[in-house]
């Protein structure tokens, strides 16, 4: 604090201060720190359990060593399945992949392709249908552009809960509830991606666009080849925030595919499987196919972590 | 196409005048716009159209509307009886309301609170490795709500993580059943000075929309409060990452200057960093609210609403009353009183914080 003031005399802080400071140095550290695990722990214990056979789970959840034999089978050779004691002590535990291989049995491959299928096509649907619009927003005159962008910004006003019965009605009507492209389809424009576009462009300036015009590009070539490339930044975080919602979508789904077992994708796979399990919860499957569920988003989010970041400080400065 | 104009030597079918070259624009704007304005009406605007006229109907959702006797008008006689007429659906419907106020008062304030903490020892100079307490406060939103149900149930099993840690933490401390506990922890807390239900007189059995008026002041039952302890969980890394981007946009000289009139840390947050960031406060408070009223996913995946309706929400009625009682005309008619609640919330706090927030 005394770096703003070079030319002063030094500034000595009373004692007293220094003090205070420093502890309110410590305090913050310490209230970060203990946030941080908090943060952090829930995902420490699911993947070290997720790697138990299910009596280790129930005695020893806060085992969070694996120690060899790794690969155990969590029964012996006469079918009798292991107690905990065989396998886990207070702190370490024999891993074993018992609960990865059931719960790819449990069709969750199949649950992951079609995860992927969605977030990827929606993905890239929005990302040219939000631009083009956005686009059209941002600079071309026609009669009615005011009035459709109200109507964007109205959507935005409309709770995602609010639509659940809505769009159930109206997809049974067009006979495309559970089918791949009735989710799609639904999903494939949004107001917020519309708008995002719509600001960026507007920040583009203009002059970049008339030189072409003069030049005789026609408005596609000219978004296409000049105005789309320069929008790298905001589609980046279209894109990302786009496939994290789909990734992990579980309410549309719920309402639009849930009727029919080969359309889930991973949420709702999960969510099933639990509905399913009643009182007796299979945790060494259910650890294991949340871990699998996390994990391409994981890598994702680590790649692109500024964008990531970027991208909700930009929509949450938007507001 | 402008120098055309000008050329003499032009041919006439080139000539584009200037209501052609508008026509043309128009046309490209249509062709523009034209992809997401049809998603947007055929998935959003009608079905709310639709959904608002099957609110004045009895439909059940199974019926094939193409069936003659598929539904009657019934006018509005659902909205009747979830907000007038005292019975089965007013109660089903008022304890939803009461369920979700607590969880909204309960959610939102703290996640605000402790992401503008969270974000201000961050943003701290003295602070090493801001990027990994950034990422790992972010890392829960961006995993799926259904997983995160899935953890957390785990660790609040009756001989879970969280009551092994209690115990070893209060040696006394008696399991708690989270995971299905219907008791309100306000009567909890009464009871601690032996207030309870009979001990407070008559008065409190008086019903208003048919809960008793004992039954409005429960508090949010166990389950519940670790249901809002999730959400503040995942919650807190976004609101965090947003209040940091706006702290990193309030000029350092505005501290220097505060520092060099003597102010302490606690005045500098107090007059600068927390009127500063009123505009931020005002969206993070919004977005929260927006999404608090509408918790469903936790809800499905870990208590289906209950133990007795403790965790029905009003977005889990309006999903129960369509898809589980098969009455879709009532869930539409639920749905668009949520719609009404969340809005009029969104306009109350625009008009509040909004205005201070330009003063």
């Amino acid at each position: 604090m005394t770096t703003a003031s070079i030319e002063m005399p030094q500034y000595e802080a009373p004692p007293l201060w220094r003090i205070m400071r420093r502890l309110f140095v410590i305090l913050g550290a310490v209230v970060l720190i203990i946030f941080a695990l908090i943060e952090i722990l829930p995902f420490v214990f699911t993947l070290a359990n997720s790697f138990k056979c299910l009596p280790a789970i129930a005695a020893e959840p806060q085992a969070v060593i694996p120690v060899p034999p790794f690969g155990i089978s969590c029964v012996d050779e006469n079918g009798r399945v292991l107690p905990a004691s065989e396998m886990a002590t207070d702190l370490t535990f024999n891993p074993s992949t018992e609960g990865y291989q059931e719960i790819l049995n449990l069709n969750l491959p199949r649950w992951a392709a079609n995860t992927a299928l969605y977030s990827v096509s929606i993905m890239i649907l929005r990302l040219v249908f939000d631009s083009l619009a956005g686009y059209a927003l941002a600079r071309i005159r026609f009669p009615g552009n005011r009035l459709i962008f109200l109507i964007v910004l109205g959507t935005l006003m409309v709770p995602a809960v609010v639509l659940l019965i809505p769009r159930f009605i109206i997809l049974k009507q067009l006979g495309i509830l559970n089918t791949y492209h009735g989710l799609i389809l639904t999903l494939a424009a949004d107001g917020f991606g519309i708008f995002l576009m719509k600001q960026f462009f507007e920040s583009i300036p203009v002059e970049i666009e008339e030189a072409a015009m003069v030049d005789g590009a026609s408005r596609f070539t000219l978004f296409w080849r000049i105005v789309l490339p320069m929008a790298t930044p905001a589609l980046t975080s279209l894109a990302i925030l786009s496939f994290q919602g789909q990734w992990n979508n579980f309410m549309d789904a719920l309402i639009i595919i849930g009727g029919n077992q080969q359309l889930w994708n991973l949420p709702l796979g999960l969510a099933f499987l639990r509905g399913a399990s009643g009182e007796t919860l299979r945790w060494h499957q259910f650890l294991a196919g949340s871990v699998l569920t996390t994990l391409p988003m994981a890598v994702i989010f680590f790649i692109f972590q500024r964008q990531f970041v970027e991208g909700v400080a930009y929509t949450g400065l938007k507001g | 196409m402008s120098e055309s104009l000008t050329s003499p030597l032009v041919t006439p079918q080139r000539v584009t005048t200037q209501a052609d070259r508008r026509r043309q624009e128009a046309l490209t704007g249509f062709g523009f716009i034209a992809p997401a304005l049809t998603i947007l009406i055929v998935f959003l605007v009608i079905p709310l159209i639709a959904a608002g006229y099957f609110s004045l109907t009895d439909w059940n959702g199974i019926t094939p509307l193409t069936r003659e006797d598929a539904y009657q008008f019934v006018g509005l006689r659902n909205y009747e009886r979830l907000l007038i007429e005292d019975g089965i659906r007013q109660e089903r419907f008022f304890t939803a309301v009461k369920n979700t106020v607590y969880y909204v008062l309960g959610v939102v304030p703290t996640q605000t609170f402790f992401a503008l903490i969270l974000a201000v020892i961050v943003n701290q100079r003295w602070l090493r490795a801001k990027d990994f307490f950034r990422t790992a406060f972010y890392f829960p939103s961006i995993t799926s709500s259904v997983v995160i149900s899935l953890i957390f149930m785990f660790l609040f099993s009756s001989n879970g993580l969280v009551n092994q840690f209690l115990h070893s933490i209060f040696p006394g401390y008696r399991d708690v059943t989270w995971l299905n506990d219907p008791n309100g922890i306000i009567h909890n807390f009464l009871g601690l000075f032996g207030i309870t239900r009979a001990s407070v007189g008559d008065w409190a059995s008086t019903e208003i929309a048919s809960i008793r008026l004992w039954d409005w002041i429960s508090g949010p039952s166990v389950t519940m409060l670790m249901i809002m302890m999730l959400n503040v969980w995942t919650t807190i890394g976004t609101m965090m990452v947003i209040y940091l981007a706006a702290l990193q946009n309030i000029p350092g000289q505005v501290y220097e200057a505060a520092v060099v009139d003597g102010a302490n840390a606690i005045q500098i947050f107090r007059h600068i960093t927390v009127p500063l960031l009123r505009p931020t406060t005002f969206f993070v408070v919004t977005v929260g609210l927006i999404g608090a009223f509408q918790v469903f996913d936790q809800i499905f995946v870990i208590s289906n609403g209950g133990p007795a309706n403790t965790t029905l929400t009003i977005a889990y009625l309006v999903y129960a009353s369509g898809f589980t009682d098969n009455r879709m005309g009532q869930a539409a008619a639920t749905a668009a009183v949520l719609f009404v609640i969340i809005f009029t919330f969104t306009l109350l706090q625009r008009r509040i914080v909004g205005e201070q927030a330009i003063e």
